[in-house]
């Protein structure tokens, strides 16, 4: 799905990541921790090209990153569902057209039921003609949750998709990704959140990737 | 979706064209400029049109309106009229000369006395039709070497003065055709300025469709709906009122017909209809250009 070989970022010159080896294979479940600053937002944006490596290659879904053009990278953005760390919606449209937005801008037709199922599954019917700004932190999140699940991505990269919710919102959205684990989508959460790591790997055969010292390894079994 | 004259303007509230916020202010200037300048481009067609008309009329007066006329005693007419033929053969700027026949004098001077004239009985002098070329020959040089060659010839000329007024004619409608596509040229720069303001207005909006997988083109396809929608019915606008303003022009026919309307005449008043979609047209244009060009740059 995604491999880095030998991948390094850098942010104007100051190396951030380096000597990043990794696959993330089909249907697999990753969390990716670290201490703040450390990188977690610079490695997922790297996993859907909003940035390009500095160092090494990486491939996303059999396709390498650097020569790519302009609209195969908007392609893979379909094929990619992102939940932003900062929650970008469109302030002039309501929450539900927003969800929706993945679909409308590739053309594709909307199924208003399918909407509000999944607007019911992160607990936000009633908010579906709300706009933006008129929203929660939480329900934000959960929004940006349903916006990238939308298209049936094969790759769900979640940043902190629970940075704003409590526990029993939380669990509900782990839950989601489990469910969509299942189904056989490949996921990767961003989180400092033990405890939820720890109620996933009930679950699921799910792996912690740790960034640490510019480096990602592979975490142990006792995390 | 509801499809009016151009396949690429269509209007609807389609979600394409709500991705972009609405912007009023910039929206209702492009529409008055469009306006503006649609109102002007009427003008500068009925200038064209007008002026185009008139040269043509005074080009095809012009065309057969020289003769020289020999009056010369009996005997020496057709030496004389051998004479002026060879000069005028000789002149730069004449296309040809011929002596008319007898009947073709006749039938010139019918409108005036009508066709019981007893002409064969008239001393009629002989008459050479001169026909120019489009650039003419030099009347007082002609003259003087008539006066040498056949003194009994006599130049007349009389529509010639009309010549620099058809240059002139020419030339106004030349600066119609250039102020046409001056205003076509101000109306791109203006939509192009107004789309790179909206565009640079709008930029987080663009990142966030980037990153739900928008293309540049679909990106582009919202701005440049709105914008060539401004541009038309801002065109519209100012069409009508301009075309409204030429029809109210006093008409101008005075006697002798030096100055024809200056507006439009028959079909021509279907010209100003061309203008809107014309003006749709550059609006796509120019804001599909700046849409690109700047989502190139906008990484
Ligand atoms: N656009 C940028 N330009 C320059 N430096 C940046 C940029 N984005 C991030 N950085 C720096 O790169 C480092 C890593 O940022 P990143 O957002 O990847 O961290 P993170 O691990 O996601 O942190 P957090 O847990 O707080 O979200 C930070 O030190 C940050 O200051
Ligand atoms: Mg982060």
């Amino acid at each position: 799905m995604i491999e880095f070989h030998d991948a390094g970022y850098g942010y104007g010159g100051r190396e951030l990541l380096t000597e990043m080896t990794l696959s993330l294979a089909p249907g697999s479940f990753h969390f990716l921790t670290g201490p703040s600053g450390t990188g977690k937002t610079t490695f997922l944006k790297l996993c859907y090209r909003e940035l390009q490596a500095t160092a090494g290659r990486v491939s996303i879904l059999g396709q390498d990153t650097r020569d790519m053009g302009r609209d195969e990278v908007a392609q893979l953005r379909r094929k990619i569902g992102v939940v932003h760390q900062d929650c970008q919606f469109l302030d002039h449209l309501s929450l539900g057209e927003n969800v929706a937005l993945p679909l409308t801008v590739a053309d594709r037709p909307r199924d208003d039921q399918d909407l509000v199922d999944l607007l019911a599954w992160v607990g936000l019917t009633e908010q579906i003609k709300a706009k933006p700004p008129e929203l929660s932190g939480g329900e934000r999140q959960r929004a940006a949750l349903a916006r990238a699940v939308i298209m049936s991505p094969d790759v769900i990269l979640a940043d902190e998709p629970t940075g704003n919710v409590d526990w029993e919102m939380s669990l509900r959205l782990l839950q989601l990704l489990i469910e969509l684990n299942r189904m056989g989508k490949t996921v990767v959460i961003a989180t400092h959140d033990m405890h939820l790591i720890r109620q996933a790997k009930s679950q699921v055969p799910a792996r912690v990737l740790r960034i640490s010292n510019r480096r990602i390894q592979q975490a142990g079994a006792d995390l | 979706m509801k499809t009016i004259l151009l396949p690429f303007l269509t209007f609807s509230e389609s979600a394409q064209g709500r991705v972009v916020p609405p912007s009023g202010f910039t929206a209702r200037l492009t529409v008055l400029t469009a306006a503006a300048m649609a109102f002007l481009a009427v003008f500068a067609l009925a200038l064209s049109l007008a002026t185009g008309r008139l040269a043509e009329r005074w080009g095809n007066e012009l065309a057969r309106a020289s003769t020289v006329r020999i009056s010369a005693p009996e005997d020496q007419v057709d030496a004389q009229i051998k004479a002026a033929l060879d000069v005028l053969n000789t002149t730069p700027g004449v296309a040809s000369a011929r002596v008319l026949s007898r009947d073709e004098e006749m039938a010139l001077l019918e409108p005036w006395f009508g066709p019981s004239l007893p002409v064969d009985t008239l001393p009629l002098p002989a008459l050479i039709e001169v026909i120019e070329t489009a650039e003419g020959y030099d009347g007082e040089g002609l003259r003087l070497r008539l006066a040498g060659e056949a003194p009994g010839a006599v130049l007349d000329d009389h529509s010639r003065w009309r010549r620099p007024l058809i240059k002139a004619a020419s030339r106004l409608r030349f600066l119609g055709y250039v102020s046409l596509i001056l205003i076509a040229g101000v109306t791109a720069g203006m939509i192009t300025l107004a789309a790179n303001a909206a565009l640079a207005a709008n930029a987080q909006v663009i990142r966030t469709l980037r990153l739900v997988g928008a293309t540049d083109s679909y990106i582009a396809r919202a701005f440049e709906r709105r914008f060539t929608l401004r541009g038309f019915t801002g065109a519209v606008i100012g069409a009508f009122f301009g075309t409204v303003a030429v029809a109210l022009l006093p008409s101008a026919q005075l006697e002798g017909g030096f100055l024809t309307g200056l507006g439009f005449s028959g079909l021509q008043w279907f010209w100003p209809c061309v203008i809107p979609p014309l003006a749709g047209f550059v609006a796509f244009l120019a804001t599909r250009f700046a849409a690109l060009q700047t989502l190139r740059r906008l990484m």
